[in-house]
């Protein structure tokens, strides 16, 4: 076990919570893994896209003979040649209806500048980008709008011609005996009053009419009993994904088949995502994807952009790869959703939240609408356990870069805005801050959220009170808050925060074989995007087996290689649901090779135990090695070697198993475990910064991330999630963002020099992370995933570190740079515009 | 025609052996031409195909330009020389300190091993309107998109615009300024040698430039003379990231001190103006005073005089004023450091 994490009564494994190394390692540190952009094929084409210039436009018509006519150009692909939206069925076997505003990759109605018009296909990228030179584009500029705040203005812009908000979609009757289907949210114009607006001029977030809303307990009375009433406004950036790998897509077809060579955050899933956006069966798509250059919520399926290179290359009969630049990316790339957000919270004299008033607009961008302002209110609820809350809020859409889930969405920003407010409040109380958070804390089956049929759901298991208590004793937090806090022109300041966030899915399915090798051949669905979990999960099958790890060969990266349905890795699903598919098989195979050894050794197969790569029978006696299993797998065949497969399993797990059948004892199953509560990790995040208060600029000298992620399935990767995903949320509080000009709609930050993802040389010179390791009592091996709440923690700790460096009078918007400070320092009262948009 | 920012387009590529050589292809080819050194500016420009050179001249391969010799006491440094080879130099690190600790302020290790001083000194603006080829002042159109009511301009400028509010992102130029270091060019009419702050022009002079450099003219060596070797130096950038980022502010001062007062004194600052300023009316205020806290606040508060912010580069006039002050009367560290 790992010094991170403190040794106790749960840790009773051999292989989980312990380090090694990953079967890809050694490819990544030497360059050999291969990455999209890595592959070749014979005759292969490049495409480049024309991006509008416009931040929305109408294309009244497009000339491309001259680009035609141009030696080496083979294609040109538009919006009007792409599949139409369809619909999607899930696991549930529920219909998602398509979602007719959303990305379709091209378009003839540009809704953002750099949103692709049109990609051209050429011999090379000189010739193809020389090509979209030549084409002439007649564009019909539309109205536009940047800023979700002067959208909600009386008479302002409407991001998409038919409105700009997004609201409940009108649910279509029902087909009796099918579950109610999934309806797409609907477009509706929302304009706020001058009333509304009056406190605008104050730098409060005018607070017009919401377009979702839910309430839990007695808000008015909950204010009434309060002590200590707070009112803030925050506003939080937009950051883009930043994956260090783009986008990049190559794909030909062969027979009948799309071969896609792309990023993505499931191999598994991939599959149907890009089945439904080329209009194809799934049995056609082969999804190649055995290393992933980050995705964080950017690449969940994959990402529709694919589709281009995919249609060119059906249309020329020939390989076409697409290489995104940096620039497209930051176009094409996805980003998170900036929130303005108000929060009216009041609290005991003790600390207690008796009521939370929250009111977030969430900075949709055009399309798809992202679920960040539902999930803040949930995360809030959860995370400070209100006596009562109410949450309200209007997602907006702007003319800017697509969202999408980024790690913590929602969340991250909900913490951001609430966890600079609770540490004014506990200045104001007089109360300690790791005391109010603590006092706040959710605890085991937390209850959190809206009430559905009058009921809330709650949390499987919370020990953040934990990670705080042990936390705050490694980070010696009493010692340090009670340091000087100025010396020379240097302010010093400790911050702390709480966070938490969606931990687990349930209900996919494991596969591996034993063969008479007697090696585990495990198959892994689960995309490679450098959070180990598509290895990780795999050591429960070895641990429950029996099986040394150095006698199990994965199987991953590539659809057409049998693999099972797994989870996407977003929503720091994967270490839990897969951990629980891994027992679930795993159980499977003990069960098979027990009941082999009855049959041919005599009793009951309960007489029976596999440990050591052997089954024998219990209290010693007569045995089989895994070997001599797999080759009598093969001879009884049936559901040993799988010729029967269960009922249970998804349909992209027959399909690999059926292929697989007859090579040894083929293990399969679906995770049908019993699951009570709602799956949740948390984190406890302190910061040490010091400021520099002649410059503004600060640095982090210390940082500690305490974890409650149940039970450590790989301490080495969990380290690296939850210290990687910090410096993501740190990079929120230290300067990531988008910057637009509003009077043109358009962006002025593109590269990474002037969005400020953080450096190597930004991130705390001192680094440390632990976790509690109390296993989740609602999943058999009580691991729970990792990689969003530390976002949050990341940026709370450092802003409120800040605040007390700097009092409470300096910044009310992250992030925070030299320029707020100094400007704030210097009047004595915060400078930085309040609610404009993308400053 | 529809624009893409990716793709260098094609050019024709001349890679000169000697000096002699790149000289008389710039005279050959004039406005055709782009002088090429490290490459980290041009191929900006070259990919997001803005800048369209017909020629590039490469001087990747006139050795004669790169590398640091002892001259009449003091140092040449060959224009191509790199920022990292500038930051290593054992002469610059003990006697030009400043000049070091300059360079390596700026980008990150993977681009000074590439960039070089030449190109430091001679970079465009990063004016994030012009380098998005907009169609601004600088780029030979009619308006500032900086500089107006709804513009975003925390990095521009706070003296010295003139129609543009772009600002010089060198941080060795004023390290250079500080050590009255002397540039030499090659004209197509001989070679001329400038003070360094005499390289740099402002909007005023020329909208379109950023230095004196006229097609055909090459910037061949940067010479530090041996007066100012070994003085008191102090040079401090303020930026958003520690690494690969450029200067909010930068500021360097060189003094020679005698008797504990100021007896001479060079100062200059970046990313102010368009230019590197180099503040003479407050070396003239502080010569034979005390290179303390209370000079260092009367030189800081003189510096800022005429400053004019925009709507987001307030926090500019205190920056400088107090990287002004640091410069003369030092940094009162914290007693926990």
């Amino acid at each position: 076990m790992s010094n991170n994490v403190p040794a106790n009564k749960y840790n009773k494994y051999k292989l989980i919570g312990k380090n090694y190394t990953t079967p890809d390692l050694y490819a990544k540190v030497t360059g050999r893994s291969k990455y999209a952009e890595d592959y070749r094929a014979d005759g292969m084409l490049f495409c480049k896209l024309l991006l509008s210039p416009m931040p929305h436009a109408r294309v009244r018509s497009i000339d491309a003979r001259a680009a035609l006519a141009m030696p080496g150009v083979k294609a040109i692909l538009t919006a009007d040649e792409l599949p139409p939206p369809a619909d999607s069925i899930n696991d549930n076997g529920t219909v998602i209806l398509a979602n007719k505003r959303g990305d379709r990759g091209l378009t003839r109605e540009p809704l953002y500048q750099g949103d692709p018009i049109l990609a051209v296909a050429a011999v090379d990228e000189v010739t193809a980008a020389d090509a979209i030179e030549k084409i002439r584009l007649d564009l019909e500029p539309l109205p536009f709008v940047v800023d979700p705040l002067v959208s909600l203005r009386p008479g302002g812009p409407n991001a998409r011609t038919d409105g700009n908000v997004w609201v409940r979609g009108a649910q279509p009757p029902a087909t009796p005996g099918r579950p109610p289907a999934v309806v797409p949210p609907d477009v509706a114009v929302l304009k706020w009053t001058e009333a509304d607006f009056a406190e605008a001029k104050e730098g409060r977030l005018p607070m017009g009419k919401a377009t979702d809303e839910w309430t839990v307990g007695d808000l008015e009375a909950g204010f009434k009993d309060a002590a200590l009433v707070m009112d803030e406004t925050f506003v939080t950036p937009n950051s883009s994904h930043q994956c260090l790998e783009t986008r990049t897509a190559m794909a030909y077809w062969q027979n009948g088949k799309v071969f896609v060579h792309s990023g993505a955050q499931s191999t598994a899933q991939a599959v149907p995502a890009i089945a439904r956006w080329l209009g194809i069966s799934p049995d056609n798509v082969v999804f190649i994807s055995e290393y992933t250059g980050g995705g964080f919520g950017s690449k969940i399926t994959g990402a529709i952009s694919l589709i281009i290179p995919a249609l060119l290359a059906k249309k020329t009969n020939m390989p076409v790869m697409m290489r995104i630049s940096r620039e497209e990316e930051h176009y094409i790339g996805r980003g998170r959703p900036g929130f303005h957000g108000r929060m009216k919270v009041g609290f005991s004299k003790e600390g207690r939240i008796t009521a939370l008033d929250m009111f977030v607009i969430c900075d949709n961008g055009p399309y798809d609408q992202v679920g960040d302002a539902a999930s803040s209110g949930r995360i809030v609820s959860l995370l400070y356990q209100p006596l009562a809350m109410r949450w309200r809020a209007v997602t907006v859409l702007t003319n800017t870069p697509p969202r999408s889930a980024q790690s913590s969405p929602g969340g991250m920003q909900g913490i951001a805005l609430m966890e600079p407010l609770m540490a004014k409040a506990a200045r104001k109380l007089g109360i300690d801050q790791v005391a109010i958070r603590r006092i706040n804390a959710p605890e085991g089956k937390a209850k959190f959220g809206p009430l559905i049929a009058g009921k809330q759901a709650y949390a499987t298991s919370a020990f953040l009170k934990e990670a705080l208590d042990r936390g705050s004793e490694m980070f010696k937090w009493d010692e340090r808050k009670a340091l000087p806090k100025r010396s020379g022109t240097t302010a010093r300041g400790v911050g702390v925060s709480s966070s938490c966030y969606v931990g687990g899915s349930i209900g996919f399915d494991g596969l591996f074989v034993i063969k008479p090798d007697g090696r585990l051949y495990i198959q892994s669905g689960i995309g490679n995007l450098g959070t180990e979990s598509v290895h990780d999960v795999h050591r429960v099958v070895a641990e429950l087996v029996g099986v040394p790890w150095e006698k199990c060969e994965i199987t991953w990266g590539n659809s057409a290689k049998n693999l099972p349905w797994a989870c996407p890795s977003g929503g720091s699903q994967t270490t839990h649901a897969m951990t629980r598919a891994a027992h679930a098989v795993a159980m499977d195979a003990r069960k098979k090779l027990q009941e082999i050894a009855a049959r041919d050794l005599g009793g009951k197969p309960d007489d029976y135990e596999v440990a050591n790569e052997r089954v024998v029978r219990k209290g010693g006696g007569p045995g089989m090695s895994l070997a001599q299993a797999a080759k009598r797998a093969i001879q009884l065949g049936g559901i040993y070697d799988g010729h029967e497969l269960p009922k249970d399993i998804n349909k992209f797990t027959v399909a690999s198993a059926t292929a697989l059948a007859g090579q040894g004892l083929l293990a399969v199953a679906k995770d049908s475990y019993p699951r009570d509560g709602v799956t949740h990790s948390y984190v406890a995040t302190f910061a040490e910064v010091e400021v520099d208060l002649e410059t503004g600029q600060y640095r982090i000298v210390d940082f500690l991330a305490y974890a409650d992620v149940g039970t450590v399935i790989h301490p080495n990767a969990l380290g690296g999630q939850i210290l990687g995903r910090s410096i993501l949320g740190i990079g929120h509080a230290i300067g990531q963002k988008w910057v637009y000009d509003q009077h043109y709609g358009l962006p002025v930050a593109k590269r990474f020099h002037h969005t400020k993802p953080p450096t190597i040389l930004d991130i705390p010179q001192k680094m440390q992370w632990a976790a509690v390791g109390i296993p989740d009592p609602e999943t058999p091996i009580g691991a729970r995933g990792i990689g969003e709440p530390p976002v949050g923690g990341g940026c709370a700790a450092i802003l409120n570190a800040l605040s007390d460096a700097l009092g409470d009078e300096v910044f009310r918007r992250a992030p925070v740079n030299a320029d707020t400070i100094l400007a704030s320092l210097e009047a004595g009262r915060p400078m930085q515009e309040p609610l404009t948009a993308h400053i | 025609m529809a624009v893409i920012h990716d793709v260098m387009p094609a050019f024709e590529l001349f890679q000169p052996p000697t000096v002699d050589d790149a000289v008389r292809l710039l005279g050959q080819y004039r406005e055709d031409a782009w002088v090429m050194a490290g490459g980290l500016d041009t191929f900006d420009w070259l990919k997001d195909r803005i800048k369209r050179p017909k020629v590039v001249v490469d001087l990747s391969q006139v050795r004669e330009l790169s590398g640091i010799r002892e001259a009449n006491g003091g140092l040449e440094i060959g224009a191509t020389t790199t920022l990292t080879e500038v930051v290593r130099h054992p002469v610059i690190r003990g006697k030009y300190g400043i000049l070091s600790t300059g360079a390596e302020a700026a980008a990150s290790p993977q681009i000074r091993n590439q960039g070089t001083i030449g190109g430091n000194v001679s970079q465009d603006t990063r004016c994030w309107y012009y380098r998005a080829g907009w169609p601004c002042y600088r780029a030979g159109g009619n308006t500032c998109f900086a500089d107006t009511p709804t513009a975003i301009n925390r990095e521009h400028a706070i003296l010295g615009a003139d129609r543009c509010v772009a600002v010089n992102p060198s941080d060795s130029a004023p390290a250079l300024i500080a050590l009255d270091a002397k540039f030499v060019i090659r004209t197509p009419k001989g070679e001329r040698v400038v003070d360094a702050e005499d390289y740099f022009i402002g909007p005023g002079t020329d909208i379109t430039r950023m230095n004196i450099l006229r097609p055909g003219d090459l910037l061949t060596a940067i010479r530090l003379p041996a007066d100012w070797a070994g003085a008191k130096f102090y040079f401090e950038k303020v930026r958003d990231r520690n690494v690969w980022d450029f200067p909010l502010m930068n500021v360097a001062s060189a003094m020679v001190i005698t008797g504990g007062k100021i007896e001479r004194i060079r100062l200059a600052v970046n990313a102010a103006a368009a230019r590197p300023l180099r503040l003479a009316a407050v070396e003239d205020a502080v010569r034979g005073k005390e290179p303390n806290a209370a000079t260092g606040e009367i030189a800081g508060r003189l510096a800022v005089q005429g400053a004019r912010p925009l709507r987001f580069n307030a926090y500019k006039i205190p920056l400088m004023r107090n990287l002004v002050k640091r410069a003369i009367g030092g940094v009162e560290q914290a007693a926990w450091a």
